[in-house]
Protein backbone atom coordinates (compact mmCIF):
# COMPACT_ATOMS: atom_id res chain seq x y z
CA UNK A 1 0.00 0.00 0.00
CA UNK A 2 1.16 3.36 -0.01
CA UNK A 3 3.39 5.52 2.06
CA UNK A 4 0.45 7.67 3.98
CA UNK A 5 -1.76 4.09 4.70
CA UNK A 6 1.28 2.65 5.65
CA UNK A 7 2.06 5.78 8.54
CA UNK A 8 -1.30 5.98 9.24
CA UNK A 9 -1.17 2.01 10.27
CA UNK A 10 1.86 2.52 11.83
CA UNK A 11 -0.03 5.45 13.88
CA UNK A 12 -3.65 3.23 14.62
CA UNK A 13 -1.83 -0.19 15.31
CA UNK A 14 -0.51 0.74 18.63
CA UNK A 15 -3.73 2.80 19.82
CA UNK A 16 -5.48 -0.36 18.35
CA UNK A 17 -3.78 -2.53 20.63
CA UNK A 18 -4.28 -0.84 23.69
CA UNK A 19 -7.88 -0.27 22.83
CA UNK A 20 -8.19 -4.04 22.55
CA UNK A 21 -6.14 -4.64 25.61
CA UNK A 22 -8.56 -2.65 27.47
CA UNK A 23 -11.91 -4.20 26.11
CA UNK A 24 -10.08 -8.07 27.54
CA UNK A 25 -8.77 -6.55 30.58
CA UNK A 26 -11.90 -4.97 31.53
CA UNK A 27 -14.41 -7.65 30.78
CA UNK A 28 -15.79 -8.05 34.04
CA UNK A 29 -16.43 -4.04 34.67
CA UNK A 30 -17.31 -2.33 31.13
CA UNK A 31 -19.48 -3.93 28.16
CA UNK A 32 -16.99 -6.14 26.21
CA UNK A 33 -14.64 -9.08 26.96
CA UNK A 34 -13.04 -11.60 25.89
CA UNK A 35 -14.70 -11.96 22.45
CA UNK A 36 -14.71 -8.52 21.56
CA UNK A 37 -11.33 -7.13 22.43
CA UNK A 38 -9.62 -10.21 20.79
CA UNK A 39 -12.28 -9.54 17.74
CA UNK A 40 -10.80 -5.82 17.49
CA UNK A 41 -6.80 -6.70 17.86
CA UNK A 42 -7.41 -9.73 15.16
CA UNK A 43 -8.51 -6.70 13.32
CA UNK A 44 -5.29 -5.24 13.57
CA UNK A 45 -3.78 -8.29 11.76
CA UNK A 46 -6.13 -7.89 9.24
CA UNK A 47 -4.92 -4.29 8.96
CA UNK A 48 -0.96 -5.33 9.20
CA UNK A 49 -1.92 -8.08 6.27
CA UNK A 50 -3.55 -5.05 3.68
CA UNK A 51 -1.03 -2.48 4.64
CA UNK A 52 2.48 -4.76 4.91
CA UNK A 53 1.46 -8.01 2.82
CA UNK A 54 0.90 -11.15 4.05
CA UNK A 55 4.31 -12.00 3.51
CA UNK A 56 5.57 -10.31 6.48
CA UNK A 57 3.48 -12.69 9.06
CA UNK A 58 4.48 -15.92 7.61
CA UNK A 59 6.44 -16.89 10.56
CA UNK A 60 3.73 -16.01 13.09
CA UNK A 61 0.95 -18.43 11.91
CA UNK A 62 2.79 -21.84 13.97
CA UNK A 63 2.30 -18.76 16.79
CA UNK A 64 -1.01 -18.20 16.10
CA UNK A 65 -2.19 -21.38 16.30
CA UNK A 66 0.40 -22.80 19.64
CA UNK A 67 -1.60 -19.33 21.53
CA UNK A 68 -4.76 -20.60 20.17
CA UNK A 69 -4.98 -23.58 21.49
CA UNK A 70 -2.89 -22.23 24.77
CA UNK A 71 -5.73 -20.31 24.95
CA UNK A 72 -8.24 -22.93 24.86
CA UNK A 73 -6.50 -25.41 27.56
CA UNK A 74 -6.22 -22.01 29.95
CA UNK A 75 -9.85 -21.47 29.48
CA UNK A 76 -10.98 -25.43 30.47
CA UNK A 77 -8.30 -25.66 32.73
CA UNK A 78 -9.47 -22.19 34.37
CA UNK A 79 -13.84 -23.91 34.31
CA UNK A 80 -12.01 -27.28 35.68
CA UNK A 81 -10.58 -24.99 39.11
CA UNK A 82 -13.73 -25.00 40.32
CA UNK A 83 -14.34 -28.95 39.52
CA UNK A 84 -14.42 -29.37 43.97
CA UNK A 85 -18.26 -28.08 43.82
CA UNK A 86 -19.37 -27.93 39.88
CA UNK A 87 -17.64 -27.64 35.95
CA UNK A 88 -16.73 -23.61 36.04
CA UNK A 89 -17.60 -22.65 39.98
CA UNK A 90 -16.09 -19.51 40.10
CA UNK A 91 -13.48 -20.85 43.28
CA UNK A 92 -11.73 -17.38 43.31
CA UNK A 93 -14.70 -15.20 43.38
CA UNK A 94 -14.86 -13.16 46.89
CA UNK A 95 -12.13 -15.39 48.12
CA UNK A 96 -10.02 -12.43 49.33
CA UNK A 97 -6.96 -13.20 47.00
CA UNK A 98 -5.89 -12.72 43.30
CA UNK A 99 -9.25 -11.08 41.88
CA UNK A 100 -11.06 -11.93 44.69
CA UNK A 101 -12.05 -8.17 45.96
CA UNK A 102 -16.22 -8.13 46.92
CA UNK A 103 -17.93 -5.57 45.01
CA UNK A 104 -20.17 -3.28 46.72
CA UNK A 105 -23.89 -3.68 45.58
CA UNK A 106 -25.77 -1.52 43.50
CA UNK A 107 -24.06 1.12 40.66
CA UNK A 108 -20.45 1.64 41.50
CA UNK A 109 -17.60 2.46 39.16
CA UNK A 110 -16.15 -1.01 39.88
CA UNK A 111 -13.15 -2.81 41.36
CA UNK A 112 -10.64 -4.40 38.98
CA UNK A 113 -8.99 -7.13 41.42
CA UNK A 114 -12.54 -8.48 41.39
CA UNK A 115 -14.82 -11.43 39.59
CA UNK A 116 -12.54 -14.62 40.59
CA UNK A 117 -11.55 -16.19 37.37
CA UNK A 118 -13.77 -14.41 35.11
CA UNK A 119 -10.82 -11.66 34.37
CA UNK A 120 -8.35 -14.70 33.61
CA UNK A 121 -10.77 -16.23 31.34
CA UNK A 122 -11.40 -13.45 29.41
CA UNK A 123 -8.02 -13.09 28.93
CA UNK A 124 -7.71 -16.61 27.92
CA UNK A 125 -10.52 -16.61 25.36
CA UNK A 126 -8.92 -12.65 24.35
CA UNK A 127 -5.93 -14.66 23.41
CA UNK A 128 -7.46 -17.64 21.84
CA UNK A 129 -10.24 -15.42 19.54
CA UNK A 130 -7.11 -13.14 18.69
CA UNK A 131 -4.67 -15.94 17.34
CA UNK A 132 -8.10 -17.68 15.70
CA UNK A 133 -9.09 -14.78 13.65
CA UNK A 134 -5.89 -13.66 12.91
CA UNK A 135 -4.91 -17.10 11.72
CA UNK A 136 -7.79 -17.51 9.33
CA UNK A 137 -7.49 -14.03 7.80
CA UNK A 138 -3.67 -14.64 7.68
CA UNK A 139 -4.26 -18.30 6.03
CA UNK A 140 -6.70 -16.66 3.19
CA UNK A 141 -4.83 -13.73 2.59
CA UNK A 142 -1.91 -16.35 1.86
CA UNK A 143 -4.16 -18.60 -0.20
CA UNK A 144 -4.87 -15.39 -2.11
CA UNK A 145 -1.75 -14.53 -2.48
CA UNK A 146 -0.36 -12.32 -5.57
CA UNK A 147 -1.76 -9.24 -5.33
CA UNK A 148 -1.18 -8.10 -2.03
CA UNK A 149 2.04 -6.94 -0.74
CA UNK A 150 3.50 -4.73 -3.28
CA UNK A 151 3.19 -0.91 -3.78
CA UNK A 152 0.60 0.52 -5.66
CA UNK B 1 -49.50 -22.66 -13.98
CA UNK B 2 -45.21 -22.76 -12.36
CA UNK B 3 -46.17 -19.41 -12.02
CA UNK B 4 -49.33 -19.16 -9.95
CA UNK B 5 -47.70 -22.13 -7.89
CA UNK B 6 -45.19 -19.61 -6.89
CA UNK B 7 -47.87 -16.69 -6.37
CA UNK B 8 -49.58 -18.95 -4.19
CA UNK B 9 -46.47 -19.80 -2.07
CA UNK B 10 -45.02 -16.26 -2.21
CA UNK B 11 -48.48 -15.16 -0.21
CA UNK B 12 -48.42 -17.47 1.76
CA UNK B 13 -45.44 -16.74 3.19
CA UNK B 14 -45.93 -12.83 3.08
CA UNK B 15 -49.36 -13.43 5.19
CA UNK B 16 -46.72 -15.67 7.73
CA UNK B 17 -44.74 -12.75 8.59
CA UNK B 18 -47.33 -9.58 8.49
CA UNK B 19 -49.00 -12.35 11.12
CA UNK B 20 -46.03 -13.26 12.99
CA UNK B 21 -45.52 -9.05 12.73
CA UNK B 22 -48.83 -7.83 14.56
CA UNK B 23 -48.92 -10.66 16.64
CA UNK B 24 -45.53 -10.35 18.14
CA UNK B 25 -44.76 -10.40 22.17
CA UNK B 26 -44.74 -7.15 23.27
CA UNK B 27 -41.39 -5.63 23.86
CA UNK B 28 -39.75 -5.37 27.08
CA UNK B 29 -42.73 -7.56 28.75
CA UNK B 30 -41.04 -11.50 29.29
CA UNK B 31 -43.38 -13.74 29.81
CA UNK B 32 -41.40 -15.04 32.56
CA UNK B 33 -38.95 -13.62 34.18
CA UNK B 34 -37.18 -15.34 37.12
CA UNK B 35 -33.83 -16.10 35.70
CA UNK B 36 -33.46 -12.30 34.71
CA UNK B 37 -34.63 -11.24 37.96
CA UNK B 38 -31.99 -13.80 39.87
CA UNK B 39 -29.06 -12.57 37.95
CA UNK B 40 -29.79 -8.78 38.42
CA UNK B 41 -30.32 -9.46 42.15
CA UNK B 42 -27.60 -11.89 42.90
CA UNK B 43 -24.65 -11.49 40.11
CA UNK B 44 -22.62 -8.70 42.49
CA UNK B 45 -22.86 -10.58 45.19
CA UNK B 46 -22.03 -14.00 43.76
CA UNK B 47 -20.17 -13.57 41.19
CA UNK B 48 -18.19 -9.90 42.87
CA UNK B 49 -18.39 -8.64 38.84
CA UNK B 50 -20.17 -5.69 37.87
CA UNK B 51 -20.75 -6.57 33.80
CA UNK B 52 -23.86 -8.83 34.81
CA UNK B 53 -23.67 -9.68 31.18
CA UNK B 54 -20.32 -11.21 31.73
CA UNK B 55 -20.98 -13.28 34.90
CA UNK B 56 -23.82 -15.02 32.71
CA UNK B 57 -21.47 -15.48 30.12
CA UNK B 58 -18.11 -16.83 31.90
CA UNK B 59 -20.46 -18.06 35.28
CA UNK B 60 -23.63 -19.77 34.93
CA UNK B 61 -23.57 -20.33 31.50
CA UNK B 62 -19.90 -21.32 31.29
CA UNK B 63 -20.58 -24.72 28.93
CA UNK B 64 -22.17 -22.21 26.72
CA UNK B 65 -18.93 -20.35 26.16
CA UNK B 66 -17.53 -23.47 26.21
CA UNK B 67 -19.23 -24.69 23.13
CA UNK B 68 -18.81 -20.97 21.55
CA UNK B 69 -14.96 -21.44 21.82
CA UNK B 70 -15.20 -25.08 20.59
CA UNK B 71 -17.11 -23.33 17.71
CA UNK B 72 -14.41 -21.07 16.71
CA UNK B 73 -11.57 -23.32 17.80
CA UNK B 74 -13.73 -25.81 14.53
CA UNK B 75 -14.03 -23.22 12.17
CA UNK B 76 -10.28 -22.28 12.37
CA UNK B 77 -9.16 -25.91 12.27
CA UNK B 78 -11.52 -26.62 9.25
CA UNK B 79 -9.88 -23.46 7.30
CA UNK B 80 -6.54 -24.39 8.09
CA UNK B 81 -7.24 -28.01 6.79
CA UNK B 82 -8.61 -26.88 3.74
CA UNK B 83 -5.79 -24.15 2.96
CA UNK B 84 -3.47 -26.31 4.14
CA UNK B 85 -1.86 -27.59 0.67
CA UNK B 86 -2.33 -24.23 -0.61
CA UNK B 87 -0.55 -22.17 2.03
CA UNK B 88 2.17 -24.83 2.92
Amino acid sequence: MSVVVRTIARIVLPVGLAFGAYVIMHGHLTPGGGFQGGAVVASLVALIVVTFGAERLVRAKTWFSVVEDLGALAFVALAFLGIGVTFFRNVLANSGGLFGASVPLGPNPGILNSAGTLPLMNWAVGFKVIAGLGAVVLLLALFGKGGEGEDG
Amino acid sequence: MRRWFFAGALLVVVAYLIGAAVWLHPFGIPSSSEMDDYFIANAQKEVAANNVVTSIVFDYRGFDTLGEATVLLAAVVGVALVLRRAVR
